[in-house]
């Protein structure tokens, strides 16, 4: 008799775990996952592209229907689990399907977060977060004109520009001074700008959100200066929250999101989490590279082989935001203690910077030629004392290479 | 159809036949001449690049006076009313002519014409006083007349071959590559270097003798004692030809070999091997130069190589003689015509009544000087002075060629009348003219040069003539008319002056005098067109020529003996203090001459070596804490300079070498001269340019860089900078005391501020690089950094000839150097073929290349002029 292993959210970190699970032990377990979305597994990261028209659904699907049934994992979609029953180790779900488990995965992912103004409830108000917004966004790109974004994140800019390919009048609201401070220093948001604006682009930076107005559907936005702008579709892109309703309800410790430890256990016993929803050790989690890690420890667990722990690093986010591939890591900003080395092409829309300190690289950002981020990053990673490369380690990799060969 | 004219080359004296040929598109090549019995169609990578420079960039164009372009005639006559003006008022000492080698032998003649027969002064010296004004007292007073002995053929007949101060790989490289070649075929041929520095020449040494500068009177003097005492004089050539060896002996008897070895810092074993050999050799050639010449003691040097060579009687036979041989493509041809202010003409002596009675009356002149005038240093301290007020400089660069420059700078800008002919328009000279005449440069003149054996070749016109530049003579002839002296100036062309010389030269000659073109007297316009090089003497009885001088044992002295001159060693006029602990030597690099007017303009030229440089030896640098690559500061009592460090064990300790070159035009504070003693040898006034003790100390700046762009820039608050121009290029080497605070601004202001702009800054190192590009293709770069370990320029260069910036390039452009798979070729060793030090080390290193052949066939390197050959055998043997 194998054991029960039940999966709640059918997206990438949570089938990737299960992927790592067949992998370790294939035998094992009775899968069963449960899915909000009537789709297979798909891959969230590629919603941009189906929203530009490069891609399609079909395309982006990881693992089909057909696969589920392959692997004997019963899927639900669909679905939404309201109610873990801890007790009798059962999960209850909105249709009244009681499925028990021995061993359960929680992978709900995360939320959009929606601002709490007036008119967020009208019609053509909208996040980016599922294939269903991306249907929303192209459908009311065919009868609207005007769409404006709120935020200028990573999220944001990719619905900004898919909505422009739609054929969309698109302004962009952000309240900062510069986009994606996530990820981008001030001269790299102020290229991409530049360049998103010479796609056609508008941008209103410095702009806080006052109110949506509209009788049923959205028509304008005001903003905390009094300004009005027209809008047909609004997309809110400013950030997400844990999904935790569910873990909190059925009483798994939470704080911002579910709190794992490194193995990737919740406080509850046989429950496991991974992916946006969860929380280690203070940090939660927005980007893929941790997730699919968390994905191999948590498999590991299942196996029951024992020896993965999650340790959290400094992240990269290596993208290709519209077209333009972005790199950065770590503490590009730097401080009073840290120097930069900065090479600028602006022509060639190329912006490359490292942050040192004490002679190791402690942040990364590059900006249109990305191509030596993945060695950056290693020497962050390893901590390598780079003064001996200093003079062309910014040239990249194949400059210091030619060196050491000329020291031999 | 391309013409090809037969000429010779511009440079040193070895005076080299050259093909020039112009192509239908008006571009210019030039070869070799096969027939040209000095080269026989090799040329040495100065040489070859000559077509590089007649372009009219910088050229002086139209006559200036004030500064304000001007007739001709008006120009003349403002000289002429000049000169005739301060005759009238302070007499005919108050005016001066200060000629150059780079003369042609008429122009040469008229200007001595003009000053000792008709103005009636000895005021014209020339730049040859630098150069070989103590061979010339050193030939006359063994000799009885300034008569080099020897052929260049002689090299090859020898047994032993000195070479004393010397660095004839790179100042005299087809010589060089005569014995060489000579060497090779022969390999008992025996090669011995007298010279302070283990130089390019040292690499077909047997034996280097690394001298301790301005010793060689020691040295010789010692030999002398060594044949006497080891029966190796020639007792019967002493008895029958010479006067005087007892007391040269006695003079010389303290020189025993452990007193030489203390005085010149050799070891008794090297002194000993070279005596033996001197010894032991018949056919013995001595070859000296500047080492020997540039010295306080120079005339002594000379006189006691002399020495030796009488008492062995190794002079006048074939493979044997004491050979000085020329810096200049004409200062032989000065010496001929008298231009020095100690000498009448023709080799007519000043103080002598019957030479002074002969000159008056061939000239028909009753104004002839009867004195001796100034000599180069004294001349320019009579300017200072004010007793001299009017002073016409002629094709030379005295603010960057004389000792303690600086003064010379300052009596210019004080002098009344500062005439300057002249191809190039901005020398560090010419900014002192009052009157600026344009001359014609090479390929655009014609007329007779004498190299260093004597050998006179016609070089000859090919170009079409520059502006309205005219030839030296006409210019001195028609100043001279417009003087009163139309009579005696009135040539048609430069041949009816050729006649006249060689007229003089036999006048009444007889022979008693050396030099004398008695058979060329009457040569027909034809003849001289179709001249083929020739020895002199040529007279009726040697219508080929002469190729050896006294065969017969007869002198041109009184009694036809030669003479031997008791010296006796003295030091150097300035030793080192312990505020100034080093010596500083001066002398040439192998791609650069004289003041770089025109080797500056050909970009493989200047590939060689860029920059200005202070080369000290190891322990040396380390006591003075002088950091290779880093710049020095170099301080005489007389002046500064501020150039790169190379340090070098072929230095020898306690002595600096610097180049001669740089000036003005070219860097910021690197003219040597500035620095040098005004310090001369008592008879033949050439001023001890190899001996000023100096201190260094490293010179630290705020910042260094460099720029390259494409068009030349002004560079501003850079205290350092050099200049050089490169292919489709110009670089600036650069620093600065006051940091730039703003680098990206700063940069921009060099420039400007068009095209693309590439930038890299790293803020700790407070580094900042820049590249501009225009149109797809690199316009500038500029590397800045507080320290000078800056990327090579070499593969940054190239990329200026590059028909496009590829992404590639541009990416990596500000590393300054080839990313993994494009090779940086290193610094230019071979400038013939442009073939870099990496790509030379490489093949060496891989084992491709063995020998100095095996990279010739590989990369072409060293297959053309040669001169690199010595580099490429120190690339060898570091492997």
């Amino acid at each position: 008799m194998k054991e029960k292993l039940v999966l709640i959210g059918n997206g990438m970190a949570g089938m990737r775990t299960v992927d790592e699970l067949l992998k370790l032990a294939p035998d094992k377990y009775d899968i069963t996952v449960f899915g909000a979305e009537p789709h297979g597994n798909y891959n969230r990261i590629m919603l941009s592209p189906v929203l530009a028209g490069d891609k399609t659904l079909a395309e982006i699907i990881i693992n089909d229907l057909q696969w589920y049934e392959d692997n004997n994992i019963a899927l639900h979609t669909g679905v939404t689990i309201t109610e873990i029953d801890r007790y009798h180790r059962q999960v209850i779900a909105d249709d009244g399907t009681r499925v028990k488990y021995d061993r359960l995965i929680l992978a709900t992912g995360s939320n959009p977060f929606m601002l709490p103004i007036a008119g967020s409830d009208l019609e053509g108000v909208i996040s980016f977060r599922d294939m269903n917004d991306v249907n929303v966004m192209i459908e009311t790109a065919k009868t609207h004109k005007k769409a404006v974004v709120i935020g200028g994140g990573l999220l944001g800019l990719e619905a900004a520009n898919g909505l422009l390919i739609q054929g969309m009048d698109v302004t962009v609201v952000h309240l900062g001074a510069t986009l994606m401070e996530q990820q981008l220093d001030a001269t790299a948001a102020n290229m991409m700008r530049e360049e998103l604006e010479q796609k056609g682009l508008h941008f209103l930076m410095g702009h806080e959100t006052e109110a949506l107005l509209g009788a049923e559907r959205v028509e304008k936005l005001r903003f905390k200066n009094g300004v009005e702008i027209e809008a047909d579709l609004v997309v809110m892109a400013v950030g997400v929250r844990p999904n935790i309703e569910l873990a909190e309800k059925s009483g798994i410790e939470c704080d911002k999101g579910i709190v794992v430890t490194d193995t990737l256990q919740t406080y509850t016993p046989n429950i496991y989490a991974v992916g946006e929803c969860v929380q280690h050790r203070k940090q939660t989690f927005g980007l893929v590279a941790p997730l699919f890690e968390q994905a191999k420890v948590c498999a590991n667990h299942l196996a029951e082989l024992g020896i993965a722990s999650y340790i959290s690093t400094v992240t990269a986010t290596k993208l290709k935001v519209t077209g333009i591939n972005l790199y950065s890591a770590g503490d590009f900003i730097g401080d009073e203690d840290s120097q930069v080395m900065v090479f600028k092409d602006p022509a060639r829309n190329i912006y490359k910077k490292l942050v040192i300190k004490d002679d190791l690289i402690v942040g990364i950002v590059l900006y249109g030629d990305t191509m030596d981020g993945n060695w950056y990053f290693t020497l962050l990673t390893m901590q390598q004392d780079i003064s001996h490369l200093r003079q062309d380690l910014l040239f990249g990799q194949q400059y210091v290479n030619e060196l050491e060969e000329v020291n031999v | 159809m391309a013409k090809t004219t037969k000429t010779t080359c511009a440079y040193c004296g070895v005076g080299c036949g050259v093909l020039a040929t112009t192509h239908d598109d008006g571009s210019v090549s030039v070869a070799g001449d096969p027939e040209h019995p000095a080269n026989f169609g090799r040329l040495c990578s100065k040489g070859s690049a000559l077509a590089d420079t007649i372009g009219l960039e910088g050229r002086l164009l139209h006559p200036e006076v004030n500064g304000q372009q001007t007739s001709w005639d008006e120009a003349l006559s403002h000289v002429s009313d000049g000169f005739n003006k301060i005759i009238a008022e302070h007499g005919p000492d108050a005016v001066a002519f200060y000629a150059s080698g780079q003369l042609l032998t008429e122009d040469y003649y008229v200007a001595n014409k003009l000053m000792k027969g008709f103005i009636g002064s000895a005021n014209i010296d020339t730049n040859s006083r630098l150069c070989m004004a103590s061979a010339v007292v050193g030939y006359k007073r063994a000799f009885g007349a300034d008569a080099v002995p020897c052929s260049y053929e002689d090299l090859e007949l020898a047994d032993l071959i000195v070479i004393e101060g010397s660095n004839t790989a790179w100042c005299h490289p087809i010589v060089f590559q005569r014995i060489v070649k000579a060497k090779e075929e022969r390999p008992d041929l025996k090669v011995i270097v007298i010279d302070p520095r283990r130089t390019a020449t040292c690499d077909i040494a047997d034996l280097h003798l690394p001298i301790k500068s301005g010793t060689d009177v020691a040295l010789f003097n010692g030999l002398l004692q060594h044949l006497n005492q080891h029966s190796f004089i020639n007792p019967d050539y002493i008895e029958n030809y010479t006067e005087g060896f007892g007391d040269a002996l006695l003079t010389a008897q303290q020189c025993d070999i452990a007193n030489v070895a203390e005085t010149c810092g050799l070891s008794e074993h090297d002194i000993l091997e070279f005596y033996q050999s001197f010894a032991a050799t018949e056919k013995v050639v001595t070859l000296y130069s500047q080492g020997v010449n540039q010295s306080s003691s120079g005339t002594d040097n000379s006189s006691s190589i002399i020495n030796c060579h009488l008492a062995k009687g190794a002079i006048g036979k074939p493979g044997a003689g004491p050979f000085s041989i020329t810096g200049q493509p004409n200062a032989m041809g000065g010496r001929e015509v008298g231009g020095l202010s100690n000498q009448l003409a023709a080799h007519m002596e000043l103080g002598n009544a019957e030479h002074h009675d002969l000159v008056s009356r061939f000239w028909n002149t009753e104004n002839l000087a009867k004195h001796a005038g100034a000599k180069a240093v004294d001349m320019f301290n009579d300017v200072a002075s004010g007793k001299i007020k009017a002073i016409w400089i002629m094709a030379t660069n005295p603010v960057v060629s004389l000792p303690d420059a600086d003064k010379v700078k300052a009596a210019l800008e004080k002098c009344e009348l500062v005439v300057i002919s002249d191809c190039d328009k901005h020398t560090d000279t010419t900014e002192y003219a009052n009157v600026l005449l344009p001359a014609q440069g090479w390929g655009e003149k014609d007329g007779i040069v004498t190299n260093s054996e004597r050998r006179m070749s016609h070089q000859r016109q090919f170009l079409s003539v520059a502006g309205e530049a005219k030839p030296d003579w006409w210019i001195v002839c028609e100043v001279a008319k417009r003087m009163g002296f139309e009579q005696a100036f009135s040539y048609q062309s430069q041949v009816d002056i050729f006649r006249e010389h060689a007229a003089l030269s036999s006048f009444e000659n007889n022979g008693a005098r050396d030099f004398d073109l008695g058979a060329m007297a009457k040569i027909s316009n034809d003849a001289y067109d179709s001249l083929e090089p020739i020895q002199w003497p040529v007279t009726a009885t040697q219508a080929n020529g002469t190729a050896r001088l006294f065969t017969d044992n007869q002198f041109f002295t009184a009694n036809a003996k030669a003479q031997f001159v008791p010296v006796s060693f003295t030091r150097p006029v300035n030793e080192p203090t312990a505020e100034y602990p080093l010596i500083l030597n001066t002398g040439r690099v192998r791609d650069q001459w004289h003041t770089m007017t025109r080797t500056a303009r050909s970009a493989r030229l200047n590939g060689h070596v860029a920059e200005p440089f202070l080369e000290i030896h190891p322990d040396d640098a380390q006591s003075h804490k002088i950091e290779g690559g880093a710049l020095a500061q170099v301080d005489s009592q007389w002046g500064k300079a501020i150039v790169r460090v190379q340090i070098s064990s072929e230095q020898r300790k306690g002595s600096v070498f610097v180049p001669m070159h740089w000036n003005a035009q070219y860097a910021s504070l690197a003219r040597v001269d500035a620095l040098v003693n005004p310090v001369v040898d008592p008879i033949s006034g050439q001023p001890e340019f190899k001996h000023t003790p100096v201190k260094v100390r490293p010179y630290r700046p705020s910042w260094h860089g460099f720029i390259l762009s494409r068009t030349a820039i002004n560079v501003t608050d850079s205290q350092y900078w050099v200049k050089i121009k490169g292919e489709q290029f110009w670089r600036y080497e650069l620093a600065g005391e006051e940091n730039i605070s703003e680098p990206e601004q700063w940069s921009r202001n060099q420039l400007g501020d068009n095209g693309e702009w590439l930038e890299f800054s790293d803020s700790a190192k407070s580094s900042y690089r820049a590249a501009k590009v225009v149109d797809e293709k690199i316009e500038s770069v500029i590397f800045l950094s507080p320290t000078h370990d800056l990327p090579m320029r070499t593969w940054l260069s190239r990329q200026f000839s590059e028909e496009q910036l590829t992404d590639e390039v541009r990416m990596g452009l500000l590393s300054g150097k080839p990313g993994a798979g494009v090779p940086d070729v290193g610094p230019i060793v071979c400038a013939c073929f442009g073939v870099g030090e990496n790509t030379i080390r490489d093949a060496v290193n891989c084992g491709d290349a063995k020998t100095v052949d095996d990279i010739g066939s590989l990369l072409k390197a060293g297959t053309n002029c040669g001169s690199c050959i010595p580099e490429l055998k120190k690339i060898i043997g570091r492997k």
